[in-house]
């Protein structure tokens, strides 16, 4: 949905100091996030919700943590689509996953996974490679509501022209309509994409590398972090990464400018996708 | 032209249908030492994105470059929005790209960037809409005018598509309606005309 910007004027200080609290009450760190995009969030929210001024929101969100879970839900942003960038997806389709399937078992991790649009285009693309099987895909996100619509396997039947001209232009191999079933409004995706998935919150910003992955896609999260969040977060995907395996990331988004830039070769510099090779 | 001096620091352009050709006319004149940042938020198709950047740099004596998030905003250089994702600015001068909703049916929305935009550089700024066939971008101009800043919208007559230059006229008043020539000559000699 397209809607009108009216950003409610909001100092940053006030800002900084609901983070605080915010920080103190729950223990989400928001300081190293992008404060022109938290702006445009907190705004909307106080649009949606009728709320006349930050004070009392910050009222709302401090006493009540039914709204804080609502909250946390839409300060991030939670726009994604399936077969986004389908030149990505192609890219890891024919250089990625023919290498993935030398090894007898893989694990991927999309960190940051929103509501699912592109981990369920993973699994779909695994099987028509035939690897779904043996794959496990740890989807993460920092929130918990996202996670339970990704479990829910359920989507809006409206986008599904779009997705299934990306998935075809990123080299798709059945009718996408193969893959699910429509009902009120909603279409249903098929059970056995979903069996091969784990759903777990994760927080880039504060929680540790859990295991170790063949590949991990985290795309669209960076933008709104600054430098040293990055390069934080970029770390924790490098102690999670074995020699050899993959990471991908947004098309905006790059490992440069990180800590950690010569221990990668590019696969392809432009799909953004990367190879650890220290 | 009764505003006393004021050096301007910045300039953003944006406009939808049509502004391509008058970007290019725009862009190519600038000399390479021109003193202001150029943010240019145009409409276009994800496709196209990377067509706009290598044509305007081919033609262009100017830096001409895509802006990044956490990039440093610095003057000589014309930072383009990339295509479907919103530019926004931090008040240390950096950028910040986006990827939330569509803003009146478009990303990157003009609108969003003159708002940040006029946030940051308030009476420093210039903004400046093109011919376009949506009304994004108005309510971005009516931000820049309201925090000082200086407005110039492209003349109907020039406009191919004139949605979004009329918007625009009717909610900001703003101070100049040019025609593309006048636009460029207006810009280039921005800090020692107005």
């Amino acid at each position: 949905m397209s809607e009108d910007e009216d950003v409610i004027l909001i100092g940053e200080e006030e800002i900084i100091l609901l983070l605080e609290d915010i920080y103190y009450c729950y223990g989400y760190d928001f300081s190293d996030y992008s404060k022109a995009s938290l702006k445009r969030r907190i705004s909307r929210i106080m649009h949606h919700d009728k709320l006349p001024s930050l004070a009392e929101l910050k009222v709302k969100v401090l006493k009540d943590e039914e709204y804080f879970n609502h909250f946390l839900e839409e300060i991030t942003v939670n726009v994604t689509e399936m077969f986004r960038d389908p030149l990505f997806y192609k890219e890891l389709r024919e250089k990625v996953l023919p290498q993935l399937s030398t090894y007898p078992s893989i694990r991927i991790w999309h960190a940051g996974c929103s509501t699912g649009e592109e981990v369920y285009s993973m699994a779909i693309m695994l099987e028509e490679e035939g690897l779904l099987d043996r794959s496990l895909i740890y989807a993460t996100d920092i929130n918990q509501r996202v996670l339970e619509k990704a479990k829910s396997a359920k989507f809006s039947i409206d986008n599904m022209r779009q997705y299934t001209q990306n998935y075809i232009l990123s080299g798709g191999k059945k009718e996408f309509s193969y893959y699910y079933t429509a009902e009120y409004g909603k279409v249903l995706f098929k059970e056995d994409l979903k069996n091969r998935m784990v759903f777990s919150t994760h927080n880039l910003v504060a929680d540790q590398s859990f295991n170790e992955f063949n590949l991990i896609v985290c795309r669209n999260v960076l933008i709104y972090f600054n430098q040293d969040l990055q390069n934080k977060v970029i770390g924790l995907f490098n102690e999670s990464l074995p020699k050899l395996a993959y990471i991908a990331l947004g098309s905006k988004e790059t490992l440069a400018f990180s800590d950690y830039e010569n221990n990668y070769k590019a696969v392809n510099a432009k799909q953004r996708i990367w190879q650890k090779i220290k | 032209m009764a505003k006393n001096k004021i050096d301007y620091d910045v300039i953003v352009i944006g406009g939808s249908a049509g502004s391509v050709d008058v970007l290019m006319k725009i862009v190519p004149q600038l000399p390479e030492d021109y003193p202001l940042v150029v943010i240019v938020v145009i409409h276009r198709k994800v496709i196209d994105n990377d067509l706009l950047l290598s044509l305007l740099q081919s033609k262009s004596k100017i830096k001409v470059k895509e802006a990044e998030s956490n990039e440093k905003i610095e003057p000589c250089c014309v930072y383009l929005a990339p295509a479907d994702y919103h530019l926004l600015m931090e008040s240390d001068k950096t950028f910040t790209l986006d990827f939330s909703e569509k803003v009146m049916y478009s990303r990157p929305s003009i609108d969003v960037t003159m708002y940040f935009a006029a946030q940051v550089y308030k009476n420093k700024l210039v903004g400046i809409l093109l011919t376009g066939a949506n009304e994004d971008g108005a309510k971005g101009m009516r931000d820049i005018k309201n925090r000082g800043g200086y407005t110039i919208v492209q003349d109907l007559s020039s406009s191919t598509a004139k949605i979004m230059p009329e918007a625009a006229i009717k909610l900001v008043e703003p101070d100049e309606v040019l025609n593309v020539e006048n636009i460029i000559k207006t810009i280039i000699n921005i800090n020692t005309k107005i």
